[in-house]
């Protein structure tokens, strides 16, 4: 418990400001979706849902750290929440995309063309 | 003993209570510890889709030409418009609920209550809009084949538009009577017979020269594959059955696996924000009745803000995963 009880309702419409800017973009790019990066990959992703990645985990971020005010809480509280889901996620994420771009390969290699 | 207490406060037994760890209390860490658990759940399916995606990625339905309905504007193709609306709807709900819990940190009961009550409303338009959402996914738009080898055919005319099968399916003079409970010999019925038969179909294809076969293959252009008139002939032949809209079983989309994971993930979230809803009531409530007023201290409206701002979290990533990418 924070013992100042300051008013942040400047700083809440600054990040609802942030939030819906990027959200705008986002549509927007994806309504217009640019052929400069929507036909070029990088590691077999194009660029463009690269640039939706990485605009949803700044928006996860401003959700987090100041609509959940964990910039407030203590760094201990703050590593125990951050760094377990990030570590977990890519992990889960390397394991099961790797997985299913290899069961992908199989089905277009092998006389096996659609199983389920 | 004195010395194995290692808290500057040695009033308070370390392991009786009374000590907050990380410097937060007992309900703010358990909320924490629930949202982190709750969170690793939603990355699990989103990753699960992402597997089936990578699997199918070359014939894996394109969102924005699912998603594309927008209320009082039929026939128009509007993609992702209508999500965004709703991604606007959840965040700002989110943006009254940390207004409420400002307002709680100063004590001032009557702003808390107007922030929670709005905050409620835009948690109902938001669980209003995904069930329009459902309905339309639901009831589908133009209809498709599914062939005997298990893959989809949709039908486009030739400048690729899609075309419905209302628009150009025949109708034969056949008679084929739904199965029902009360007609069946035994515990048997069917699930509703879609609107057309496969020779329906096929007949009205014959009779429409200038209609072609879209497959689900993604080309390299990152368009659906457009057979020509012969081989859409020859691949409506292998025609199995009728598919119209969704359901667990099968869709007019493409992949089998798009219509599951998206009642699941979009299922589940919702579900989400519907108990956040009735607990933003509870609270609400309870705020009204002065409750909190006599604790001196709104810190139960921050933990209910807490899950409220992770169902808006969960969102995000939602909207990013199966609209925009």
């Amino acid at each position: 418990m924070s013992h100042e009880h300051v008013s942040n309702i400047g700083r809440i419409w600054k990040v609802f400001g942030i939030l819906s800017a990027v959200t705008i973009v986002e549509v927007y790019l994806g309504i217009l979706k640019p052929d400069f990066l929507f036909m070029n990959d990088f590691l077999s992703m194009n660029l463009l849902n690269w640039i939706f990645y990485a605009l949803t985990i700044f928006k996860a971020y401003y959700i987090v750290y100041a609509f959940m005010h964990m910039e407030g809480e203590k760094s201990s509280l703050r590593s125990a929440v951050v760094f377990p889901v990030i570590f977990l996620i890519l992990y889960l994420l390397f394991i099961l995309l790797t997985e299913g771009d290899y069961i992908y390969e199989v089905f277009k290699n092998s006389t096996i063309k659609w199983n389920f | 003993m004195e010395a194995t207490v290692t808290t500057a406060n040695s009033e308070e037994k370390t392991w009786g209570g009374g000590n907050e760890p990380m410097g937060a209390s007992y309900g703010k860490l358990m909320m924490w510890f629930f949202i982190v658990s709750d969170a690793l759940t939603f990355s699990g399916f989103l990753a699960a889709y992402g597997f089936s995606r990578f699997k199918f990625i070359e014939t894996w339905p394109l969102a924005d030409e699912v998603f594309t309905h927008f209320p009082f504007m039929h026939g128009v193709s509007a993609p992702m418009y209508y999500v965004a609306l709703m991604t606007f709807i959840l965040i700002f709900s989110s943006v009254t609920m940390v207004l409420a819990v400002d307002a709680g940190h100063q004590m001032k009961k009557n702003k808390v209550v107007i922030y929670m009550f709005l905050t409620i409303i835009g948690g109902l338009i938001f669980v209003g809009s995904q069930a329009w959402e459902w309905k339309n996914f639901i009831k589908g738009e133009y209809g498709a084949i599914e062939t005997k080898g298990g893959s989809l055919l949709q039908f486009v005319d030739k400048e690729g538009n899609r075309v419905a099968l209302a628009e150009f399916a025949a109708t034969l003079p056949e008679e084929r009577e739904q199965l029902t409970r009360s007609k069946g010999k035994w515990f048997m019925d069917e699930p509703s017979l879609p609107s057309y038969s496969v020779a329906e179909v096929q007949a009205g294809f014959k009779a429409h020269p200038e209609l072609l076969i879209r497959t689900e293959v993604i080309t390299k252009e990152k368009k659906k594959t457009i057979l020509s008139r012969e081989e859409s002939e020859l691949r409506l032949s292998q025609a199995h059955y009728v598919v119209e809209g969704a359901n667990l079983k099968r869709n007019e989309y493409g992949s089998k696996l798009f219509a599951d994971f998206f009642f699941f993930i979009t299922g589940f979230h919702g579900f989400h924000v519907f108990s956040g809803v009735i607990i933003n009531i509870i609270i609400f409530f309870n705020v009204l009745i002065g409750t909190y007023e006599k604790r001196k201290s709104y810190e139960m409206v921050e933990k209910v803000g807490l899950y409220w701002h992770f169902v808006d979290l969960v969102w995000v990533f939602v909207f990013t995963v199966f609209y925009l990418v």
